[in-house]
Formats: C-alpha cells, sequence, structure tokens
C-alpha cells in the first residue's frame, strides 16, 4: 500500500514540473490552418533571411532599411498593412502568414514561397515575440466576408455612385490613377511620401489579388498609411457593389467586371480612352 | 434656561459648518503663466483652395498652429500636468469631444485620461479621415464621411500623439493622453491653475507640441496656492 502512495506522489510531482513546460510550449505558438509553428523554431530563420532589413530588434532598422523607398516592417509597433481585422487590432496568425506568401507588390518585401509552409508558421510565431501587444492583446475579430453577390451593371453603377459620396476619389483620382487632389500631399506613418493605388495601371494590390482581397482592404484598412478603414461606413451588401466597380478602374487587368462593363456602350468609350495602346516593345503607343 | 443655551450653541455649530463649507475646495493648488522668449515661427495662411467647402467658412484664411501667442508674450496651447506625485485615477465618465470643422481641428489640442473616451465629430461637408500617430498606443486609421456618427475611442497608455487628416494635409492637431485629472491646457494669457492637490511633492511638467516639455518640483504642505512659471524658447524656424 505504502509503495503504492509513493508512486502516486512521484508521479504526480512529475507531472507538475512538467505541466509549465508543456504550457510554454503552447505560448507563442501560431496556429495555421493544420500547422502549428514554434518561435524556437522560428528564429534562426528570421536571423538567416529577415532580419537584413527586418533589424536585429525587429523593429525595421536593418542594415537594409536606408536605402529602402517603403522601410521595412517595424513589428516591435505591431501595426501590420493587411489584415483581415479592424484597423487598429492586430492580424491573424493567417494574415502574417499570407503576407508572407504574398510579398508585398511594389516593395521590397519578396514573396517567401521558396520556403516551406511550417518555415512560414515558425516565422509568424517568432515575429509576434518583438511586441510585447501580443501578451496582453488577443487578434482582432476577422471582419465577416459576406458571400459575393452577382455580377450586374446595377452593381456596378452602385459601386460607382460610392465611389464618389466616399470621396475615394480625393486620393485615388477619378480614374483611379493615383493622382486625385490630395495624392501628391500624402505620407505614411514613418513620414515617408507615399502614392495612392493607380488602378489603371493594373498591379496587383498591396494586400493580395483577389476580389476578397479588394474588399477586405478597404473595410479594414491599410495600417501606417494614409489608406483608412471604411468598416465604419460601407454596409457589407455596398461593400461588393464597389468592388465590382473598382474593378472596372483597371482597365488594363482583364476581369469579368471589365468585361461586363466594355459590353456596354459607355464602358467601351470609357476604357478604350484610358487603356493603353501599343505593343509592350513600345512601337504604336500614341504619343 | 437651559434649552435656550442648548439652541444658541446649535446655531453657532451651525454656522461654524456653514463656514468651514464655504472655506473653498480643500488641497493646495499650483497656478501660474507659460510664457515664450525669442521670436517664434512665423505662422503661415492656410490655403484651402483644394476644398472649397472649407475654404469659404473662413472669411480670411487661417493660419498653422504649430506656435499660437497671446498678450504679453503668452505661449499658448501648452498641457500642464502633474507627471510625478499624484496617483494615476480611473477615466470619468465623460467623454471628451474633439471636432472637425472648417477643416481644422477644434480644439488643437485635446486633453484627457488614459482610457477615457474621446469623441470624434465631422461638422464639415467633406469626408475626413481621422489618423492619429501614436508610437506606443494603437494606431488605427478611420474615413469619417459628412454626417456619420461620431467615432468613439481611447488610449490606454499615457502619451503626446500627433493627428492629421491625410485627405486635408493642413490638418494637425494633438492628443494628451494623461494618468490623472490634474491638467490645464494654456490659452489667452496663458494662466494655468492646478486645484484639489493633496499635501505632498508634485513635478509639474509642461508640453508644448514645437518647443518640447519642461517639469519643475512643487511641495504643498496645505491649502495654499504656490506659484510657479515656464519660459520657453521660441526658436525662428
Amino acid at each position: 500500500m505504502r509503495t503504492m502512495n509513493i508512486s502516486k506522489l512521484f508521479l504526480g510531482i512529475v507531472a507538475l514540473l512538467v505541466a509549465p513546460l508543456v504550457v510554454s510550449a503552447q505560448q507563442g505558438e501560431s496556429h495555421i490552418g493544420k500547422v502549428s509553428g514554434h518561435p524556437d523554431a522560428g528564429r534562426h530563420l528570421y536571423f538567416r533571411y529577415c532580419w537584413g532589413c527586418h533589424g536585429f530588434h525587429g523593429d525595421g532598422n536593418g542594415e537594409n532599411a536606408p536605402y529602402l523607398n517603403i522601410l521595412p516592417r517595424n513589428f516591435v509597433a505591431a501595426t501590420f498593412k493587411c489584415r483581415s481585422t479592424p484597423t487598429g487590432t492586430l492580424p491573424t496568425d493567417q494574415d502574417l502568414f499570407n503576407s508572407l506568401v504574398r510579398g508585398f507588390n511594389n516593395s521590397n518585401m519578396p514573396s517567401w514561397i521558396a520556403l516551406t509552409d511550417q518555415n512560414r508558421a515558425d516565422l509568424v510565431a517568432f515575429i509576434k515575440t518583438f511586441s510585447p501587444r501580443w501578451k496582453t492583446e488577443k487578434a482582432g475579430d476577422a471582419i465577416a466576408v459576406t458571400p459575393e453577390p452577382k455580377l450586374t451593371l446595377e452593381s456596378i453603377k452602385h459601386g460607382q455612385e460610392l465611389f464618389q459620396k466616399l470621396e475615394c476619389w480625393k486620393c485615388h483620382g477619378q480614374e483611379g490613377r493615383g493622382d486625385g487632389p490630395s495624392a501628391s500631399t500624402l505620407t505614411d506613418s514613418n513620414d515617408q511620401p507615399i502614392r495612392p493605388y493607380n488602378f489603371a495601371a493594373g498591379s496587383r494590390f498591396k494586400c493580395g489579388s483577389t476580389n476578397e482581397d479588394l474588399y477586405k482592404i478597404f473595410l479594414t484598412g491599410v495600417d501606417g498609411t494614409p489608406m483608412p478603414s471604411f468598416g465604419d461606413v460601407v454596409k457589407p451588401e455596398e461593400a461588393w457593389d464597389l468592388v465590382h466597380f473598382l474593378r472596372t478602374l483597371q482597365v488594363n487587368h482583364k476581369s469579368p467586371e471589365l468585361a461586363l462593363w466594355e459590353s456596354t456602350k459607355e464602358g467601351a468609350e470609357q476604357v478604350a480612352s484610358r487603356k493603353v495602346k501599343g505593343t509592350p516593345t513600345g512601337g504604336g503607343i500614341d504619343q | 434656561m437651559r434649552a435656550k443655551a442648548g439652541y444658541v450653541v446649535g446655531i453657532a455649530a451651525l454656522a461654524v459648518c456653514a463656514v468651514i463649507v464655504h472655506a473653498g475646495p480643500s488641497g493646495g493648488t499650483v497656478s501660474g503663466k507659460v510664457t515664450y522668449e525669442g521670436t517664434p515661427a512665423k505662422q503661415k495662411p492656410i490655403d484651402m483652395s483644394k476644398e472649397p467647402s472649407c475654404a469659404k467658412q473662413h472669411a480670411t484664411p487661417i493660419t498653422t498652429e504649430t506656435v499660437v501667442t497671446g498678450p504679453s508674450n503668452a505661449l499658448d496651447n501648452v498641457v500642464v500636468y502633474v507627471s510625478a506625485g499624484a496617483p494615476d485615477e480611473s477615466a470619468p465618465g465623460q467623454a471628451a469631444k474633439y471636432e472637425q470643422k472648417g477643416c481644422q481641428y477644434v480644439p488643437h489640442v485635446l486633453a484627457f485620461q488614459v482610457n477615457q473616451t474621446f469623441e470624434i465629430l465631422n461638422d464639415d461637408q467633406t469626408s475626413h479621415n481621422i489618423h492619429p500617430l501614436p508610437k506606443i498606443n494603437r494606431e488605427w486609421n478611420r474615413s469619417q464621411p459628412p454626417g456619420s456618427a461620431p467615432i468613439s475611442e481611447k488610449y490606454d497608455k499615457p502619451e503626446f500623439i500627433p493627428v492629421k487628416c491625410n485627405i486635408h494635409p493642413w490638418m494637425h492637431g494633438n492628443f494628451a493622453v494623461l494618468k490623472n485629472s490634474h491638467y490645464a491646457i494654456t490659452e489667452g494669457e496663458g494662466g494655468f491653475s492646478l486645484a484639489g492637490l493633496p499635501p505632498g511633492k508634485y513635478t509639474i511638467t509642461a508640453w508644448h507640441e514645437s518647443y518640447g516639455d519642461q517639469s519643475q518640483d512643487v511641495v504643498i504642505s496645505g491649502n495654499e496656492t504656490k506659484t510657479i512659471s515656464f519660459v520657453f524658447k521660441a526658436k525662428p524656424y
């Protein structure tokens, strides 16, 4: 009887000693789908691939930083551009993972598709150790993305009205070329000059390339830049109308929305006047 | 006779109580003036022609507000507050109000406490985006079209936060997020008064958006008023 009690006591003590280790191993983990990342595994990846720009302390002051136009993300401040969560809140693990996969268009942040999913999950877990905010705040609640309704001309027209009413043109310009009245004075939160997205150029958005990415961009804002969140003022059913209209501004990028718009007389004239004519090698471009 | 004496004593006691009640707030007061020496930078008129709905609200163009002065070298928009010696206080229930009016922030400096709600209102006919730029608190950026509801927010750490609107680049303001209720913002003749301070040693700090901050220590022993002054060196640029 005594030996049984002693062995139970022994097991109990071992459990007590091991439990904190188990708990601390679970803290600071990242979870993306079925993959879990760990900060200790992410550390050596960060100091191999990331610290040259993002810095020894994760504050964006890496060796390369003085030569970069868009400065590297400061992980200590934890203000992130591309999120599915409301402005001012922390992104989800999936948001950070997606940023690693996509990279950031028109910036020095490449797409890290050469790394494995496990590598990227470990990096996400390590990046979260730079800011004390991850210890005291939970990530924001991802915004509700309603199912995209059918594409119609009414939707595009309503989106055009929204573009006027919300005064998007003040920065993005009436043709979406990033040449609105306020465009030339814009600075980001590091006081660096920054231009609004040019829809007519048709390049990928900063935070993705799908309609859903576009929907999330204006409903969560691009934190750290002049692009605010319209989450207070745009209802979900209106948001898709705006998405459909914005696609028609991308005159050099094929999309169902642009095709539908071009099938109307007004749309065909408008797109023809805005589209770049001529060949990619420069022949036939009207000066 | 005894009853009458009792009445007299009672009335006298009431009178004494009345005197005590009307003696004024308990605690000491730190008051004084904030002034500048030297020549401050000239404030430039703001060209609002890109926003006609705001331009027409100002008969003469308003100027920038990086340095606002009053008579006799008074320095306005200085936040004078107790930075040490007073306990942190929980936030009051009333919201502080920040208005966007005529494409200008009113007031130019808004002071409120940690975790106190503040409300931002858009009184103009144009959209504004409200974009405070904190370094310690969370950064957010929200669009506020005309006629939309006030935006309610709060900050959980003390900080001086510049505020701007990206659409209208001349709009600049400040939030002062403070730990207790002992603060004042100078205006007009540059005077300030911090009352209701229990006995103790306090550090009083004066902060100006262009000239930085200065601190002085003050000891309060009872209900007295201590007078201190802050003088900032003005820069011509």
